[in-house]
């Protein structure tokens, strides 16, 4: 290559990946080759910035990259061939997709001069990602792809992230011409608004100063613009509560006296009760989903709405918002709380002392579990308590996920990692990796279900050979959970297809030693706290503990699906009691009996 | 009740936009009442003319916003009630030798002309605001209607005010 900067740097449009890749800052793709694809992967094998791990399948390689960013912040980045190995890549990009994760996936095409012809792994991967990506590109000259590359990390961490695919077919990877690097986008139609306006910071600031039962409302745009230290600030100069939602719970820490936990249909009765009594919510990067407010209609009957979130479209989509505010959380937070600074703000100290009295009464718990078993809530809540404050903690998807919303110990931003807007089984092996790749020196804990654990456990090879320490706890109680929980409510105990029967198959702890892991199985109370703590040892390879817990656990609180979070239980046909203040308020301010 | 309205949308002059934009109605669960794609006087900008059938202003604003969020899109903007909106249609009609002059008379009340023309039929060709058409379509019934084809709507507002792309680049 010339280095002379006059002459015109020659490359193969697979060169031009690797060195805008390189360009770009990134460190590490997670990828599996294939025929379209290995044109690229040849320089790739040569490139001293990125680090290219080997995962066994690509959805492998598309969670791993969430992970990686969420843990980070930064842009993460799989690699997949054409064809089969693309769509691979589709659920983790849709994953992306809801949960806003900053993501760009490279996918070889055929040549140009296939497409169109069924041609050996031709998938039409653009129109199959269009409608779960940010944006997506094909493109079918080398002279391309520096620039699409460089839109695709633009447009993946700004704004709203989100992921974007860029496929390359495989005459452009061949092709030799000219590299240049873009000095500006082509970008006309994307220009995300950041700045929050100065007349609705005004207006916000009006209705806080009127409120007398605020509640801030916070959501994963503030931990994907983080801007958890805003938000600390926010809160020191109102003293207003605070409900995380899942996929922010670890921006705002528990043992804070104003933290509500998670709201919504398995939320506190603390997070549930602030959001139904409120006068004013004060939503920051969330998105009101159905999860979150139940049945819209009943949802926060008393309260006007400050909406604030990066994407105008999210304003107003489900819950007319009183004061629109567009904008990034961190600029928002930031300039709500200058405007507040030195103000005397309202007392709402019988507001507070309310929900705190909430908190602590219906803090969320669990029943003893039949004698000799495992409550599945206590072995998660002792993995929390006995990890190393660094630790990052992944879930997959079902009850071991809710209960690790509940009684993990969040602390830290960036140390939570759960998929939420689409809850995807699976999601927990592969995320971890990535977490941990990016975040070499934290201990990485991922609470995984039997069910989830069986559809993606193949990347411990992928962590067994590269040394990627994860540890994996199996909440295992032989049956798919969640919707185990919700036959036995609505389905008349017709336990149709939920019993997995992983008390026969697998051996959790053969097939982890199989896959290069250190693996134990826990059946006994007394033996779980020291094996965490082996666990906790392990740094040179991944862990694997299986505590076989007890199948009948239940998840509550719960709202049932489409009905009003009033309706919240704690238990089976229990509602919290409300006390006789708080039910009169609702009562005068709704203007109507609610139903008991 | 739904009622429609016209989007002019000024798009990036690539492939697949379209698809973007129809895809983005149909996930979303929105009605194209009309779609209409064409050049402009830039090169690099298509113009889309979209009527869609919305039951509540809260719905226009979703798709409006969501269309927004595409990056192929370059502007969006609800054209005013009094715009001036055409459509073409083109309307074979059975006819013969005795009755063609009565149908080429009915159809020059409404300055549409024949365009072809054949021993058993006569096709005519018209412009105009849905309305008109439609009173030309039902006159035209009577004499027997062989087949139509109509295109969507093309609309613009009525004054100098023009809409123009935004400038064409960002900074990196």
């Amino acid at each position: 290559m010339a280095d002379n900067p006059r002459q015109p740097k020659l490359m193969t449009g697979a060169q031009m990946v690797v060195a805008s890749l390189e360009k770009l800052g990134v460190d590490v793709v997670f990828g599996l080759p294939g025929g379209a694809i290995m044109p690229t992967y040849d320089p790739l094998m040569d490139s001293e910035g990125v680090r290219h791990i080997l995962v066994r399948h690509e959805q492998g390689a598309g969670h791993a990259a969430e992970g990686y960013a969420v843990a980070t912040g930064r842009v993460g980045v799989c690699m997949a061939t054409s064809g089969p190995g693309a769509t691979n890549l589709v659920t983790a990009l849709y994953d992306a997709y809801l949960d806003s994760v900053p993501m760009v996936a490279i996918t070889g095409q055929v040549g140009a001069s296939l497409i169109g012809t069924d041609g050996f792994q031709e998938a039409d991967i653009r129109g199959i990602t269009m409608p779960i990506t940010k944006h997506n590109f094909l493109i079918t000259r080398a002279a391309d792809i520096p620039l699409a590359l460089a839109e695709a990390f633009h447009i993946a961490s700004t704004g709203r992230p989100g992921p974007v695919l860029v496929d390359i077919a495989k005459n452009a990877q061949q092709e030799t011409t000219e590299f240049r690097w873009p000095k500006q986008y082509d970008l006309p139609g994307y220009k995300p608004t950041l700045r929050p306006h100065s007349r609705q910071i005004k207006e916000a600031t009006t209705l806080i100063l009127e409120a007398e039962r605020p509640v801030l409302y916070v959501g994963g745009g503030v931990a994907k613009a983080g801007a958890a230290g805003e938000l600390a600030r926010l809160v020191d100069i109102t003293g207003i509560p605070v409900v995380t939602t899942l996929m922010a719970r670890d921006v705002f820490p528990d043992d804070n006296p104003l933290a509500m936990g998670m709201p919504g249909m398995h939320g506190s009765v603390a997070a549930v009760g602030a959001l139904q009594r409120a006068d004013l919510v004060f939503a920051v990067g969330a998105r009101f989903d159905d999860r979150v407010t139940g049945r819209l209609d009943t949802f926060a009957p008393m309260a006007k709405v400050i909406h604030a979130d990066v994407d105008p479209a999210e304003i107003g989509k489900n819950r007319v918002a009183d004061v629109p505010i567009v904008g990034d959380a961190r600029l928002t937070l930031t300039r709500i709380a200058d405007a507040l600074e030195g103000k005397k703000l309202p007392d709402i100290s019988v507001w507070v002392e309310q929900l705190q009295e909430m908190r602590k009464t219906y803090a969320p718990g669990w029943e003893e579990p039949p004698a000799g078993e495992l409550s599945p809530q206590y072995v998660i809540s002792r993995i929390g308590a006995l990890a190393p404050d660094d630790t990052v903690f992944v879930t997959g998807v079902g009850q071991h996920q809710m209960w690790a919303s509940h009684f993990l110990p969040h602390r830290h931003p960036r140390s939570w990692l759960t998929s939420g807007g689409a809850g995807t089984m699976g999601y927990c092996v592969p995320a971890a990796m990535g977490a941990q790749i990016g975040r070499p020196e934290a201990t990485v804990w991922g609470i995984d279900g039997d069910g989830c654990f069986q559809m993606t456990n193949q990347e411990l090879v992928t962590c067994a050979l590269n040394g990627i320490p994860i540890k994996i706890a199996i909440i295992n109680n032989n049956v798919l959970g969640m919707v185990r929980q919700w036959q036995n409510l609505f389905f008349d105990k017709r336990y149709s297809h939920t019993d997995l029967h992983s008390d026969q198959y697998p051996d959790f702890v053969k097939l982890s030693e199989a896959l290069g892991c250190v693996a134990f199985r826990v059946t006994q109370a007394d033996e779980i706290d020291a094996t965490i703590r082996r666990a906790n040892e392990i740094n040179d390879r991944p862990v694997v503990v299986e505590f076989v817990v007890h199948k009948d656990a239940m998840v509550w609180p719960m709202v049932a699906a489409g009905a009003s979070n009033d309706d919240i239980q704690i238990a089976r046909g229990m509602a919290p009691d409300w006390g006789e203040q708080a039910e009169d308020e609702a009562v005068g301010a709704a203007g109507s009996g609610e139903e008991d | 009740m739904t009622s429609t309205h016209i989007l002019s949308v000024l798009v990036v002059n690539r492939p697949g936009v379209l698809t973007r934009v129809a895809g983005l109605f149909a996930r979303r669960g929105y009605n194209i009442e009309s779609l209409t794609v064409s050049p402009t006087n830039d090169p690099q900008v298509s113009r889309m003319t979209i009527g869609v059938d919305v039951d509540s202003p809260s719905t226009l604003e979703q798709i409006v916003k969501q269309l927004n969020k595409l990056i192929e899109v370059h502007k969006i903007i609800e054209l005013e009630d009094s715009a001036v909106t055409r459509e073409l249609v083109l309307v074979k009609v059975r006819s013969d030798l005795e009755n063609r002059s009565k149908i080429v008379d009915t159809v020059g009340l409404f300055r549409g002309k024949a365009v072809d023309v054949s021993h058993e039929s006569i096709t005519i060709e018209a412009t105009g605001g849905r309305e008109k058409l439609e009173a030309l379509i039902k006159m035209l019934e009577s004499f027997g209607i062989l087949e139509i084809v109509q295109s969507g709507r093309v609309a613009v507002n009525r004054g100098a005010s023009a809409l123009a792309a935004k400038s064409s680049r960002n900074g990196s």
